[in-house]
């Protein structure tokens, strides 16, 4: 089980460590600087923080000690777009090839992934050092479909790497569906059939390539299985993301963003959910988070230890992480709080309720 | 050569010391452009602090030279003379 937590903020990265039985924050680093995403560990114990420097870009940190030193490592970045090349979103503002900000972060063997808003996705061999723009992915036509979900470029915020095949990688989109490559990044396919969009004209909301999956998650001892919260509620996937399933009921409600994969029971996820798309707060501000323990058939409202009366915290895409044992599940908010759950989230202990807007929440 | 107001010099505000180490120095050319690149040969991790990956100005930094906002952000063309005094700061923006 997992003692530590890192939660990246929109002023910092937050080091949360259980002690004596209580968690508390035991390091903080950046602060001051929108920190918008943190990787879990790589195999070698290095952490990545990503930076959003409001004024000075998008930069990323590497750190080998567990956060208590820093260093810079080039940032990914689109190559030098050619002369006379006018790219486009679909409604035909212009779509700039600069990374806007870091939105995923995964190792896959010594390989390191990385999706941007801005819409590239990004592979480093050597640890961060350089980065290469994927280009199989950036030059398929279909790409130029995507358009932005709450921002205005389109980003790449969740890739889900098969454990039993590093060839294997599943990346979410928003807005531009779910895609796939079985050849370790050569070709792509977009693979979102089956998820819906009620809310499109009615002759796109099938449309794979216009889905927006706010956030995929794989269960990665049965890597078969996929969950995502998307836009329009919850699906499921039971064949690596070949096709979706959707799941029609979810207690309190179906929309939010941020949802995990059990790691080893393919049966188990939780979400974190929102009234809807217009009111982006918890069903009747009441804080909870909602588990299924039968792969969606029914949810469970999980209350205990959270606030209950006029709490209006959201929980953002990345803000929502469970350890490798399945039994300790955390997630923070925009207001600032962060809880952590011991039990896969029968109860929850509340570690602050004081730090910026959470990004980001990783066991580490 | 600080003190001597025959080459243009670059100074950078003190914001963006804290995150990369950018010394005021002088620098030779005639555009902003080429006293920039001179600069980051010189300290090549300030480049992605200034300049986005298409070479474009970040959104949120300004240059002055001599008092005077830049206007050409996309390659910063801008023409100076040999006592240019180049300030690189952050806009003001954000909360």
């Amino acid at each position: 089980m997992s003692d530590r937590i890192f939660a990246a903020t929109r002023k910092g990265l937050f080091e949360v460590r259980r002690t004596q039985g209580r968690w508390r924050i035991a390091n903080t680093s950046f602060l001051g600087d929108s920190v918008s995403l943190v990787s879990r560990p790589a195999a070698n114990g290095t952490v990545y923080a990503a930076l959003g420097l409001g004024h000075f870009g998008v930069k990323l940190r590497a750190s080998s000690d567990g956060g208590q030193r820093w260093n810079e490592l080039a940032a990914p970045a689109f190559p030098k777009q050619p002369d006379g090349v006018v790219d486009t979103l679909p409604d035909g503002k212009p779509w700039p090839w600069r990374v806007e900000q870091i939105w995923a972060l995964e190792g896959v063997g010594d390989t390191l992934w990385c999706g941007t808003i801005g819409g590239g996705l990004f592979r480093s061999d050597d640890g961060g050092r350089s980065w290469e723009l994927v280009r199989s992915l950036w030059e398929h036509p279909m790409r130029k479909q995507w358009f932005g979900g709450g921002t205005e470029m389109p980003g790449i915020h969740s890739i889900c790497p098969h454990p039993k095949n590093a060839k294997e990688l599943l990346i979410g989109v928003s807005c531009g569906g779910v895609w796939r490559t079985l050849d370790g990044g050569a070709s792509w396919e977009v693979t979102s059939h089956g998820m819906f969009a009620e809310y499109m004209p009615p002759e796109r909301r099938e449309d794979p390539v216009i889905q927006d999956p706010h956030m995929v998650s794989r269960c990665a001892a049965h890597p078969d299985r996929l969950w995502s919260q998307h836009h329009n509620g919850v699906f499921r996937s039971d064949n690596g993301g070949t096709q979706w399933e959707t799941i029609p009921e979810s207690a309190p409600s179906v929309f939010g963003f941020a949802i995990a994969a059990h790691p080893t029971n393919p049966d188990i996820a939780w979400r974190v959910p929102a009234i809807k798309d217009e009111v982006r707060v918890p069903v009747q501000a009441h804080v909870v988070v909602s588990r299924t323990r039968d792969a969606g058939k029914s949810w469970e409202v999980l209350r205990e230890g959270l606030p209950q009366e006029h709490a209006y915290d959201l929980t953002f895409r990345h803000a929502l992480d469970v350890d490798a044992s399945g039994e300790r599940v955390a997630f923070g908010s925009t207001t600032g709080s962060l809880w952590v759950s011991e039990n896969s989230g029968d109860s929850w202990a509340h570690v602050s309720a004081h730090l910026p807007p959470v990004y980001a929440v990783r066991f580490a | 050569m600080v003190g001597c107001a025959a080459v243009p010099r670059i100074t950078f505000t003190s914001s963006i010391q804290r995150h990369v180490s950018c010394p005021t120095e002088t620098v030779t050319g005639t555009t902003v452009r080429e006293a920039l690149e001179q600069y980051f040969a010189r300290h090549p991790q300030a480049r992605g602090y200034v300049l986005d990956e298409q070479g474009a100005m970040r959104q949120h930094v300004v240059v002055f030279v001599n008092g005077s906002q830049i206007r050409d952000r996309a390659a910063q063309r801008d023409p100076i003379n040999e006592s240019a005094e180049l300030y690189v700061m952050q806009a003001l923006s954000g909360g």
